[in-house]
């Protein structure tokens, strides 16, 4: 067994409003800031054992589909590195 | 006639769900989720709130949580399921309704008075009604904004699952009366069963005559009598 660090990254699909983004980009601009666009996401770091890599990455695959995404409106990443 | 008003932790409609159910002549009584749901209950209502503090998303924890399994059985031997507002976000996060219920459009909790057309008035939720009717009933939410993928919401107007949608004081639907955004002015759905429903506005807070405001939410309420 290995130890690796998964990282999720769950974002809004593309095309799907995000209000708290837009006011986020909003509130930079009266800060002065120059931008065009701005979008925000939620990023989840998972520790766990596996005997692969690819172990590793299915499982967690699976917690973004059934918990820390919703697929409805969200896509996700997974990306998984030895700890 | 018992029907179980589910308490999570971080519920807050759920006393006014028992006192409102008891005032169209229900029977009700709160659940706490742990002790699981009675064997003999003859409805749920998935009261409003702020479960688990709207952690990762609103709804998305208790949706998960160990009694949502005997509702999901409950909702499928035919038990009239009905979630309101936190309950309509854990309708849809344990997908007993379709879509997604998120940031409101405007990225402010609105807690205000709404118009509803009322665009089915054959199923128990919507008995009391006529189909166009347009009915005031409150909303109280950050996250209600009613979204589906554009094929999945053609389905659901398609399988006319839409029960109620926002609408002007006469009964159109336009963008002004829509107070969060929803796709399609969406307010309220039917589940695969139309004994499974999900709302954004709430009828527990339209129902009692010593509020003063419109009763208009004793319509729906009434689909457990």
């Amino acid at each position: 067994m290995t130890t690796y660090t998964a990282t999720v990254t769950v974002r809004l699909k593309r095309g799907v409003l995000d209000p708290e983004a837009e006011t986020t980009k909003r509130a930079l601009e009266r800060l002065g800031f120059e931008l065009s666009a701005l979008r925000s996401a939620d990023q989840f770091e998972i520790d766990l054992d596996a005997d692969s890599a690819d172990e590793a990455e299915a499982r967690v695959d699976e917690m973004a589909e059934r918990l820390l995404a919703n697929p409805t409106i969200h896509d996700y990443d997974v990306g998984v590195t030895e700890a | 006639m018992t029907v179980a008003v589910i308490t999570f932790g971080g519920s807050n409609c759920d006393r006014d769900a028992v006192r409102s159910l008891a005032h169209v002549g229900v029977e009700a009584e709160r659940v706490w989720h742990e002790d699981g749901l009675p064997a003999d209950v003859d409805g749920v209502v998935l009261p409003g709130g702020f479960s688990y503090g709207d952690y990762l998303r609103a709804g998305a924890m208790a949706a998960h949580s160990p009694i949502m399994r005997d509702v999901r059985d409950a909702a499928d031997d035919g038990v009239p399921v009905l979630g309101v507002c936190n309950g309509a976000q854990i309708g849809c996060e344990s997908k007993l309704t379709p879509g997604a219920f998120t940031t409101n459009a405007s990225a402010r909790f609105q807690c205000e008075s709404v118009h509803l057309r009322v665009e089915r008035a054959d199923t128990p939720w919507t008995a009391a009604y006529d189909a166009g009717d347009v009915v005031e009933i409150p909303i109280a939410h950050g996250e209600g904004r009613f979204e589906i993928t554009e094929e999945r919401y053609d389905d659901l107007v398609a399988e006319d699952r839409v029960l109620f949608r926002y609408c002007d004081s006469a009964g159109n639907i336009t963008e002004k009366a829509n107070p969060n955004g929803s796709r399609g002015n969406v307010a309220g759905i039917l589940g695969e069963r139309e004994s499974v429903a999900v709302m954004m506005p709430h009828p527990e807070r339209a129902t009692l005559p010593d509020l003063g405001r419109s009763v208009d939410g004793q319509g729906v309420l009434s689909a457990f009598v």
